[in-house]
């Protein structure tokens, strides 16, 4: 195998890992800050997805589309929060995992019927498209090297938001003592709806963004919902730092572990028993990584300790 | 000198610079009550955890019946002889009076991994169960969702519940927690029999009941054991007055 | 007689009844409709064990339900192309025999509950949910990555698997299996409700440290508990891929995972019954409305978002009551 392939490897799965950390952050924030379980999240993802093919579909600017994905995201995760999960916030996860799992089945035919069970494309905007040269003579697409950009860009965003704003010492309040923001005098019920759609507006965006390297369809955001469970448990479930770190070990096990394991298993195996077996154990490696975190640190690596 | 059924010898705790239990040496004697008293934050809880599982002390051994059980699990320390109750009711509410005093039963002298005969119909088990409740006068509610039991009934089956267990040593965290002037009479004299049965270490913040049944009782401040002796002996103790009950006397 | 005994009587009654008239009625798809319902209402009873009375809210039982399924279509395919599954170091043949793969569905889901709970019960809450969740999605990953069993194709079976003096072609035979299966196994559940395991794991559900200090390991009971319900559901994934006479990486999607959850909302958590009510009832509106709208999962989204925000306690909850069961 070849260092320009390994490092094209490393690539992808640093913008695995930066796309599923939008999705993550989000996430983590609504269930360190409210305490709840949103298997929904995905759907918001998909909502995003299908607002930017929509609109780029009319416009044909893909800066509009992105702008549509993070405002439909946002509007739809605010009115989810108002009409339904914050009726949710003082139920057992058992009632958070229900309701939210009605929430996808209503999000996800709904999409369906308007839509149709056709996929969308969305196309990659022609500045962004095809391959740039980088240092050492690799290949790489411009578009995936925008989306590492932009992933990077908003964690950086996210932490000085957390860090430095009066809404990210709101969040921090309101992870570690609920009571005492209320105290402070904080409109707790507004600030979980602004939380709600900020999660939100990561997660539409990430879709509109990952849409246009993939197919937009109905069912588009349970996969990178459960990857980004994976994520969170890894990280600790709260954690911000704990999610980015969690979704950049997580992109690169999946992206490394499916080039790396066939090639391994080669070197001992028959060639198509090693491509399948190797292929086989590298689908399961992150699940296998989040075991052995567990294992060591069962809430995660950053997480609080129970 | 008797021997002790429970002691524990230099137990020392420390959460990062707070040291929550400074070479803590206590001892609980046949047929007494020992009483432990100490203001919020003196590390009473710290301690009790440390006794009855769920912490390990930093160093220094607890020890029942001359076993140490200082690296024992919870469950392993109640099967060894220790009763405990809970300063706030750990009961399993959606459940009956009856089944709470039948889990009990079953955790000391049954097994709980038969799966097919109903536990109700374990006529020791029963019998166990029902003698407890009747002991602290809950035998006629045995039927009676626990969620619906006054707060004073739910501290008396928390009680019965550690009874069913025919314990060598009791430890009660604030059983008069939350209790009127009566429901306290009823459970201090209640205790006082009990000490016939089994000596109990008692944790309590109500002065009375602890000058009514106490043996002797221990001073807590800070982590630290400043006094242990006969009522009369901690009445009058400069220290304790000083450190302690000064706010009170 | 309480009324939620006689409602479950009631239950029993049309699932001994429905199937009979609809074979005098000439209706096998009727029939087929039932043993699927009743198939279902079993995972969701192995379920309700681990989640109603202890608690555990596994997000991954289509593990159990899927290697059930597997362990039937990997033992059936052999049988069928005459082709050992191993030579070396002792032969293993596959089988057409529905007892001998019940077992071995039994057996392999139990073992993969036991696996799976004993690194899964050292988190509690939200991770415990996530990481059965992450268990049920690598068993799926991998059920498409391998190819031996056709992939993300699934694996046909052409002849349902025999049963000793039935022919279990015959829709009517093959349900009265599921239902004498489904009542064993519901008369088991119950007892084991009331039995000494049932209150300690009851018990450790609403109070843990109660347990702990009455001596008994919450870990344990847990375990077992998450255990024996695994094995029932795996029993179930069994019966399913013997009904549709296929398997596919489906049967271990966290879809799967979602709605087996669902049918116990439905009727009512805890509830003896509650799986049973909740997968009749899902039967019946994916053929109503299912009929209707193509859409129908929108109404099932509503319907369960309704019944989770103000029915608590589900079907049998809301026409039963809170009722407290002595003995």
């Amino acid at each position: 195998m070849s260092l320009i392939l390994l490092a094209e490897q490393l690539l992808n799965g640093l913008q695995l890992g930066v796309m599923l950390f939008l999705m993550a952050a989000g996430l983590t924030l609504v269930f360190g800050v409210m305490g709840l379980i949103n298997l929904a999240h995905g759907s918001l993802y998909m909502i995003g997805a299908f607002a930017a093919a929509a609109v780029a579909g009319v416009t044909g600017s893909f800066v509009l589309a992105l702008a549509a994905a993070l405002c439909a995201a946002a509007a739809a995760g605010a009115l989810v929060e108002i009409l339904i999960i914050r009726r949710l916030y003082h139920r057992d996860h058992l009632d958070q995992v229900l309701a939210t799992f009605a929430l996808i089945l209503i999000f996800s035919e709904g999409t369906r019927w308007i839509f149709g069970s056709f996929p969308l494309f969305l196309n990659i905007p022609t500045y962004l498209s095809g391959p740039v040269t980088l240092p050492g003579g690799i290949q790489y697409p411009l578009y995936r090297l925008t989306l590492i950009a932009i992933g990077l860009a908003i964690a950086g965003g996210l932490f000085l938001l957390i860090s430095r704003t009066r809404l990210g010492i709101q969040i921090r309040a309101g992870e570690n003592d609920r009571e005492m923001i209320a105290a402070l005098g904080v409109d707790i019920s507004k600030l979980y709806t602004i939380v709600f759609a900020l999660g939100a507006a990561l997660a539409g965006l990430a879709g509109a963004l990952v849409g246009a390297i993939q197919s937009v369809q109905v069912g588009m955001g349970e996969p990178v919902l459960i990857l980004a469970f994976v994520v969170i448990v890894i990280g600790g479930i709260g954690s911000i730092k704990g999610a980015l770190i969690g979704a950049i070990l997580v992109g690169l096990t999946d992206t490394m572990g499916g080039v790396l394991l066939p090639a391994l298993f080669k070197t001992f195996m028959e060639p198509s028993t090693a491509a399948s077996a190797g292929s086989a154990l590298a689908s399961m490696l992150i699940y296998i990584l989040m075991a052995c975190v567990l294992i060591i640190r069962p809430t995660g690596l950053f997480g609080a300790k129970a | 000198m008797i021997d002790p059924v429970l002691e524990t010898h230099n137990l020392t705790k420390s959460f990062g610079a707070v040291q929550a239990s400074k070479n803590i040496t206590l001892d609980l004697r046949a047929g007494e009550i020992h009483a432990l008293i100490g203001p919020n934050g003196a590390g009473k809880s710290t301690l009790i955890k440390q006794i009855c599982g769920g912490l390990t002390p930093d160093a220094g051994r607890v020890v029942l019946n001359g076993e140490d059980i200082t690296h024992l699990s919870t469950p392993d320390r109640a099967r060894k002889g220790l009763g405990r109750t809970f300063q706030i009711s750990a009961l399993a509410m959606e459940d009956s009076v009856l089944q709470n005093a039948l889990l009990g039963a079953l955790g000391a002298h049954g097994s709980p991994f038969r799966f097919f005969a109903p536990a109700a119909r374990n006529r020791e088990l029963r019998a166990r169960a029902e003698d407890a409740l009747e002991q602290v006068g809950l035998i006629d509610y045995r039927n009676v969702r626990t969620s619906e039991l006054s707060h004073g009934q739910r501290r008396q089956l928390e009680v019965a519940i550690a009874l069913t267990l025919t314990p060598k040593a009791f430890v009660m965290d604030e059983p008069m927690a939350g209790l009127g002037a009566e429901g306290s009479n009823t459970l201090t004299q209640f205790l006082d029999g009990l000490r016939k049965q089994a000596p109990i270490l008692l944790v309590e913040h109500d002065m009375d009941a602890v000058f009514a049944l106490a043996d002797r009782i221990s001073v807590l401040v800070y982590g630290e054991v400043i006094a242990t002796g006969t009522v009369d002996h901690i009445r009058n103790d400069p220290a304790v007055r000083t450190a302690y009950l000064g706010e009170d006397a | 007689m309480s009324r939620e005994t006689a409602l479950n009587a009631v239950m029993v009654m049309g699932l001994f009844l429905v199937p009979l008239w609809a074979l005098w009625a000439d209706e096998p798809f009727i029939i087929t409709l039932t043993t699927k319902a009743a198939i279902l209402a079993l995972a969701g009873v192995g379920l309700n064990i681990a989640l109603g009375l202890g608690g555990l809210v596994s997000l991954g039982h289509a593990a159990f339900f899927g290697l059930g399924g597997y362990a039937m279509g990997i033992l059936a395919s052999h049988a069928q192309s005459y082709a050992p599954i191993m030579e070396t170091p002792f032969l293993i043949e596959g089988t057409k025999s529905m007892p001998v793969i019940w077992v071995i569905a039994i057996i392999t889901s139990g073992l993969a509950a036991l696996a799976i709970g004993a690194l899964s019960l050292r988190t509690t809450g939200v991770y415990f949910i996530m990481i059965t969740l992450a268990f049920g999605q690598m068993l799926y990953f991998f059920s498409i990555s391998w190819p031996a069993y056709g992939g993300e194709d699934g694996l046909s079976i052409y002849v349902r698997n025999g049963f000793p003096g039935l022919n279990t072609l015959d829709p009517i035979q093959f349900y009265a299996i599921v239902f004498v299966i489904l009542m064993a196994v519901l008369v088991f559940a119950g007892r084991l409700a009331k039995s000494p395991f049932g209150l300690a794991l009851n018990a450790a559900r609403q109070s843990p440290e109660r347990v702990e200090t009455v001596g008994i390991t919450s870990y344990k009971l847990r375990l077992i508990a998450f255990t024996i319900s695994g094995m029932i559901t795996g029993l179930a994934g069994a019966l399913f891929a013997d009904l549709n006479r296929f398997v596919s990486p489906t049967m271990f999607s966290w879809q799967t995972s979602g709605e087996i959850m669902v049918f116990i909302i439905i009727g009512g958590v805890g509830r003896l019954f509650g799986p049973v009510v909740g997968a009749v009832l899902f039967i019946l509106l994916e053929h109503l409305l299912g009929g209707l709208s193509d859409y129908w999962h929108v109404y099932l989204g509503v319907l369960l978002l309704l019944i989770v925000l103000f029915a608590r306690g589900g079907l049998i909850g809301t026409l039963a009551g809170k009722e407290i069961s002595h003995d």
